[in-house]
């Protein structure tokens, strides 16, 4: 059984925007502009755990983007997955998530006795969380979402906890899985000395719609959302009103007064 | 075409507050597009959550009840939702941004191979598109999104729609048998363990945060008190959830939880952009920092320069006073 990692380069969190023409960019002064999506060091953490506590025979990072992804693959290998792939081609461009997920069931459908998909709550770009149900229903797995502890593996099963709106819900189902992690589930390492090295002289194999069989559905004519509009946020146009008074207690009473008046208690 | 179909999420009988919001959404949806709403009800002994769907706006209840279905689980009623939906063509399915509602929209997109656009905060008719406003980039961008085919497939975000108001229409619900049989449906839920009582965030009118301001564990006793009085949710940043002061469910911004209550009161909170993108579509916001520089100032309506302990107190009095507690 091997587990698989599905992971997404996303902006930095510090990323500041612009747009032009209808399109996003960013940059981020300060640090790096683009990295591994931070929900997704959690499914990379989880796979690496089930490599090493449940007795997955590896753990395979695969993302879909463009070869600069490589970079986040590379910190999936310094992590401590044994293999990664792009799988990357221009047809892929401009899909939507129904076609990212057709992707990546092709993907995962052809690494050799896959068995549970891990992959992240959501991306911090699109904010969908809409991936990892989507690629179960194309592949015909079981979903398990918001998963915050694996309790068992079996050789045919999974028992999971889930973290919903009503509470923890504990559930079992018969492999195969897909699953996406929630923050609680572990701390992810960080990569270490050698595992850097390691990463640094691999190199990634590319897999191409040809190589996965892919053929339509995907990219950006296939994509059934126009995201055309995209602008930035209208100016939140409060400038502060600072209460100043000479003691807490009137400040306080000063701003009690605003808040009832403007009814919002 | 069969109009416009709003899945219902219920707890004990009653609907959830995510779904009187769907509803309301629904109505203006339906009334622009000219077609019926129909509310989707599924599961065990729900006779009298049908009765509350149309109670609250809904022109007809399509519904399910049985056995299988007392839990929500994906593989149980996305088959069943995305069957309805293939033989019966609505325009638009509305969900709330719950994490059954997420799960489910995802499923039935995936299964009808149909467009979904997920966590709206607004929504506009215009022809026969439902033109869905939704933050991007964790809430750095907006961007105003339709799905080009149907059925267009929106999850709404929590608080962001008016609540319908529940009115005295009635009608007779139509039943249909479910599409698995629980030996059909893989997996078993073992156990609950419910949420314990308490405001929840995203449900929240009102959320108090604290931050690194608040000094440590005991820091936070202020913040609470002023949360219980006004009945709201306890929130905080990440600096203060990473510290250990307080648990990971109070984390407000972009790796915690997306807030819109009416007010937002940040205690000891500089307003890091990650935290905005979780509370920046808050109503009316609120900060107490003793800097005068801290970035929460520019986000905030209303703002107190001081030391939230001396603060702090001071309001819960004056509001402990102001609403009779
Ligand atoms: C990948 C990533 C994800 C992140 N996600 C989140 C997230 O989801 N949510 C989040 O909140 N952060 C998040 N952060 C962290 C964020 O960058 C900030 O570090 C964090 O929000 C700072 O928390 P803070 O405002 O409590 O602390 P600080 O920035 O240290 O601010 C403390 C404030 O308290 C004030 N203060 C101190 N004492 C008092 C007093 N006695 N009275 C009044 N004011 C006082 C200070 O003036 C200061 O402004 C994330 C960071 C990264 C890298
Ligand atoms: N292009 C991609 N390549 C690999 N994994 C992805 C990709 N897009 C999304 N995912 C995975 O799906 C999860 C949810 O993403 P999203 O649905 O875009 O919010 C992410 O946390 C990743 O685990």
């Amino acid at each position: 059984m091997k587990a698989v990692v599905c992971i997404k380069q996303t902006p930095s969190t510090t990323a500041v925007f612009a747009v032009d023409n209808g399109v996003a960019r960013w940059d981020d002064p300060g640090g790096k502009p683009v990295v591994l999506n931070p929900w997704d060091e959690y499914a990379v953490e989880e796979a690496i755990r089930l490599k090493e506590n449940h007795g997955a025979a590896e753990a395979v990072a695969i993302s879909m983007g463009d070869d600069s992804s490589a970079e986040q693959l590379k910190t999936c290998l310094a992590m401590g997955c044994g293999e990664a792939i792009l799988v990357a081609d221009a047809a892929f461009a401009g899909s939507d998530s129904l076609g990212t997920a057709r992707v990546l069931a092709a993907a995962i459908r052809k690494i050799d006795d896959a068995q549970i998909a891990v992959f992240g709550k959501q991306a911090i770009d699109g904010d969908t969380g809409q991936t990892p149900v989507q690629v179960a229903v194309k592949l015909g797995w079981t979903p398990l979402t918001f998963v915050s502890a694996i309790k068992e593996v079996t050789g045919s099963t999974i028992t999971v906890e889930r973290l919903i709106d009503e509470g923890k819900e504990t559930v079992t189902a018969p492999l195969p899985v897909v699953i996406s992690v929630v923050k609680e589930i572990n701390e992810p390492r960080y990569p270490s000395f050698m595992g850097i090295r390691k990463a640094n002289r691999a190199t990634i194999p590319v897999w191409a719609a040809a190589d996965l069989g892919v053929n339509g559905g995907v990219g950006a004519a296939a994509s059934q959302a126009d995201w055309s509009h995209i602008y930035p946020l209208p100016e939140r146009n409060t400038v502060v009103q600072l209460i100043e008074a000479d003691t807490p207690e009137e400040q306080a009473r000063v701003l009690v007064n605003k808040l009832f008046e403007e009814k919002v208690i | 075409m069969s109009g416009v179909w709003v899945f219902i999420e219920h707890q004990d009988g009653q609907l959830k507050a995510i779904s009187k919001e769907v509803l309301g959404a629904g109505r203006a949806v339906s009334d622009g597009l000219g077609a019926p709403l129909t509310a989707l009800v599924f599961g065990q002994n729900v006779v009298g959550v049908a009765a509350s769907a149309f109670a609250h706006g809904a022109d007809a209840v399509l519904g399910c009840d049985d056995a299988s279905l007392a839990r929500f689980r994906v593989e149980a009623v996305g088959p069943l939702l995305a069957g309805l939906a293939r033989a019966r063509a609505p325009q638009a399915l509305l969900l709330g941004g719950s994490t059954n509602g997420r799960d489910l929209a995802a499923w039935t997109a995936a299964e009808l191979d149909a467009g979904l656009v997920s966590d709206g905060i607004a929504l506009a008719v215009a022809g026969d598109r439902v033109k869905v406003t939704r933050p991007v980039y964790a809430g750095k961008l907006l961007s105003t999104v339709y799905v080009k085919s149907s059925p267009q497939i929106i999850t709404l975000r929590s608080r962001a729609f008016p609540a319908a108001a529940a009115g005295g229409k009635t009608g007779a619900a139509e039943w249909v048998a479910p599409a698995r049989s629980e030996a059909d449906i893989p997996t078993k839920i073992v156990g609950l363990e419910a949420k314990k009582a308490g405001v929840s965030l995203t449900d929240a009118n009102i959320i108090v945060s604290g931050g690194r301001g608040v000094g440590g564990p005991e820091g936070f006793a202020p913040v609470r008190e002023l949360a219980e009085v006004l009945g709201g949710a306890l929130g905080a940043s990440r600096a203060a959830v990473d510290a250990g002061w307080i648990p990971y469910d109070h984390q407000v911004g972009q790796t915690g939880k997306t807030v819109s209550p009416n007010l937002y009161i940040a205690c000891g909170i500089s307003g890091a952009i990650q935290h905005q993108a979780g509370m920046r579509t808050a109503k009316m916001i609120v900060a107490i920092n003793k800097d005068a520089d801290a970035p929460i100032f520019k986000l905030a309506q209303y703002g107190i320069v001081g030391d939230l302990f001396k603060i702090l107190p001071a309001l819960s009095a004056e509001f402990r006073q102001r609403l009779g507690k």
